[in-house]
């Protein structure tokens, strides 16, 4: 008698396959993301029907798709104040955001910035491939500096940029680094940060295998996972200067900050709570 | 239950079963790439898609570490541990 | 009922909150931002949120997601901020969802002449935004018609489920005039469909009333998708001819086959009359006053304020000014709605009357010209 995939009932099977080329890190990461999300229902933390996700555009906000869960795919690195706003009207849901480095650290740059400052209550995954995939492998603010993209044929001239030092920087209450490569311990990250309240940001590093493996000389998906493997350092307690990254440096993978300020929705409905109740006026 | 509508390999492997679900595979290679016992090998045959699903060469040695659940993208296979 | 004396934003504030408002995000741009402060003071008393957002693209976006955990949300904005929102107004129109702007227009382009007046964006209020179809318009020319309207626009963007602007400028803006204001019982107040078929047969895109679907809303338990990507009536991607004609043809009908209920206009003496002013917003106060002094010299003038001005209901247009042999069509632009009428209005000789003035357009100047074609 076959049993199902254990995570077949968190997903919309009927679309499963996925979109994503053979090999991408992306369906490692939603597994994984869903896993954690699994075990958090399971130990009766997070009702299933008050987890959505939001995602902007890109391969990585394609995740949006296939969750059986409330999900919305908007426009292009909008997904955080959609996601917020939902947040602040439902103050019950579990907001998880999805995507890119293109779609968050670029185009979403501003939104990514203030839902930190505010410490917004939304788990944020960015998945860091280190590329633009979606549109045909065009550089990223991430793709480490001389790296070859469609766009740097001559090599990438401009400095990577560490997402974790900023949202370190702006008051995040929870920072990690986690890799495909390692999704047992991503798990453990992911499972953290959805029990955590205000703004948890889990960068995930990736693999391309179509448009940034094949570009710098790795031929097949198992070759750039195994390259991406080599390069990853774990560290129990790193620190933020740590966060840096380069290929030749490679990448430091861990949880980087854990605090537990107040977040966003509870101070607003403190505020709402004393406005209605004659406490302002 | 299986998926449904896909067909679904279910192999005795020591104290667990390996699970394939072959229209789902891609054929990337992680799952055989991770195996610590070399359990897992490319297929011959294809697959609805036309990719050589993933088979199981020596599923007596699954340690049931799981890693090629994990790290497959497609939720193509997974393990059971079996009834003692 | 109350009974104030106040201006424009004020009236759209108030008229938000009796509707049933419970999200605002926005953003300050002169002349909407009081809108803004005052719902900031207000709102949260009727326990409704008022976020200022980092810019006018987070403000437009976290609209679309609170109307998505079913809070009627709004924005106010001018120009420079709508421009902004035009990408995220085209999301809202695919995913149908319900949502208010007010488009407080002020003289243009660019930063253009910010605290002054002008009716610049009266095309963009439609069009601006990308994919080639049309969301409702309402054209405010005094602060009645801006408390009035507003709660139609509600009304109709959930009726619709549907992104509805709301036009004013800066000259209603700020002006002061006596608000009717109605309470909750004694207004009409749509809501929006809700699902009455359980998750398991629940698809969010599939229409169950005049090409209106019903909506789920985030944390209903109805998994719902929001999908920017062209979908079938269960919201997946189908990149198919048939699925985005289906998909055109719903969205594009569902608006422009409600221009005779979303109808609303006030008319002057276009019973017989010999010409007709067409005209909206602020500028129709002036073509008003102009078309008295012309009837007082002995013209047959008669006036149409549209109230409506997306979608445009041809027909009901051409009947008010079926007797008149002229029709004038006055605006505080280079003549851009004159477009439009022109179009429909095939059989007469219709004229542009563009005045451009940083205050409202004087009648004596409307009438100097008009005169040159009588």
């Amino acid at each position: 008698m076959a049993v199902a995939h254990p995570l077949d009932k968190y997903l919309r099977t009927d679309r499963i396959p996925t979109m994503w080329c053979p090999g991408c890190g992306l369906g490692i990461v939603m597994g994984t993301l869903l896993r954690a999300v699994d075990r958090r229902i399971k130990e009766g933390s997070l009702k299933r029907e008050n987890v959505g996700f939001a995602g902007g555009i890109g391969c990585t906000a394609r995740m949006t798709l296939y969750p059986l869960f409330d999900s919305a795919h908007v426009i292009h690195g909008r997904a955080i104040p959609f996601a917020l706003a939902v947040k602040i009207v439902k103050p019950e849901m579990k907001m998880i955001v999805v995507g890119g480095d293109g779609d968050l650290a670029a185009i979403g740059g501003n939104h990514i910035l203030h839902a930190i400052r505010r410490n917004a209550d939304l788990l944020v995954v960015m998945v860091n491939n280190m590329i633009y995939g979606m549109t045909g492998g065009q550089v990223a603010p991430t793709t480490p500096r001389g790296l070859y993209t469609t766009t740097t044929p001559y090599g990438n001239p401009e400095r990577e940029m560490n997402m974790i030092k900023l949202t370190a920087a702006l008051g995040a209450n929870y920072v990690a680094r986690g890799s495909i490569t390692h999704p047992q311990l991503l798990e453990q990250y992911l499972y953290k940060a959805l029990g955590k309240r205000g703004l948890a940001f889990v960068e995930v590093i990736s693999t391309c295998p179509e448009l940034f493996g094949r570009h710098i000389g790795f031929r097949s998906p198992v070759d750039l996972y195994m390259e991406i493997r080599k390069r990853i350092v774990i560290k129990a307690k790193p620190s933020i200067e740590e966060s840096d990254y380069s290929w030749e440096k490679g990448f430091v993978i861990g949880e980087f900050v854990d605090r537990d300020e107040p977040g966003f929705t509870d101070t607003i409905y403190e505020y709402l709570n004393k406005i209605r109740g004659g406490g302002v006026q | 239950m299986g998926v449904r509508g896909l067909s679904q390999l279910r192999i005795a492997a020591n104290k667990y079963f390996i699970n394939i679900i072959p229209d789902r595979c891609k054929e990337c290679g992680l799952c055989i790439a991770v195996c610590p016992t070399k359990v897992l090998g490319r297929g011959s045959e294809r697959n609805l898609r036309g990719f050589r699903y993933v088979v199981a060469l020596n599923p007596e040695k699954c340690i049931g570490c799981r890693n090629c659940e994990y790290n497959c993208p497609d939720f193509a296979i997974f393990i059971e541990v079996g009834a003692k | 009922m109350r009974v104030d004396y106040i201006t424009g934003n004020t009236a759209i504030a108030e008229a938000a909150i009796v509707a049933g408002l419970k999200f605002y995000a926005g953003y300050p741009i002169t002349p909407s931002s009081d809108i803004f402060e005052y719902l900031a003071r207000e709102l949260p008393k009727h326990g409704g949120h008022v976020i200022q957002f980092e810019d006018e693209i987070a403000s437009i976006n976290a609209v679309i997601g609170a109307s998505w955990a079913c809070a009627k949300a709004m924005t106010a904005t001018s120009g420079p901020g709508f421009s902004l929102m035009l990408e995220a107004i085209s999301l809202a129109v695919i995913t149908e969802t319900p949502l208010v702007i007010a488009y407080v227009m002020r003289t243009g382009p660019s930063t253009g002449v910010p605290t002054r007046a002008g009716q610049y964006d009266v095309l963009q209020a439609t069009y601006g935004f990308h994919g080639g179809l049309v969301i409702p318009v309402l054209a405010a020319s005094t602060p009645q018609e801006a408390y009035d309207l507003t709660v139609k626009a509600f009304n109709v963007s959930e009726m619709l489920r549907t992104p509805v602007v709301l036009l004013t400028d800066a000259t209603i803006a700020h002006t002061y005039g006596k608000v009717i204001m109605r309470e909750r019982g004694e207004l009409e107040i749509i809501e929006r469909i809700r699902p009455l078929t359980p998750p398991d047969k629940y698809k969010p895109y599939e229409p169950v009333k005049e090409h209106v679907p019903a909506m789920a809303c985030f944390g209903d338990g109805y998994n719902v998708l929001v999908e920017s990507l062209t979908h079938d009536e269960r919201g997946y991607y189908a990149p198919r001819t048939d699925v985005q004609r289906k998909l055109m043809w719903r969205l594009y009908r569902k608006i422009v086959d409600s221009a005779p209920k979303l109808f609303d206009y006030s008319a002057i003496g276009l019973e017989g009359c010999d010409y007709a002013f067409i005209s909206y917003g602020s500028t129709a106060l002036s073509a008003q006053v102009a078309a008295k002094m012309l009837r007082e010299k002995g013209y047959r003038v008669g006036t149409l304020k549209l109230r409506t001005l997306y979608p445009i209901y041809e027909d009901g247009i051409r009947k008010l000014v079926s007797s008149a042999k002229k029709v004038f069509v006055i605006e505080n632009n280079v003549g851009l709605y004159y477009r439009e009428l022109r179009a429909i209005l095939r059989d007469k000789e219709v004229v542009s009357v563009p005045i451009i003035d940083l205050d409202l357009p004087q009648p004596q100047e409307i009438v100097e010209v008009v005169k040159q074609w009588l």
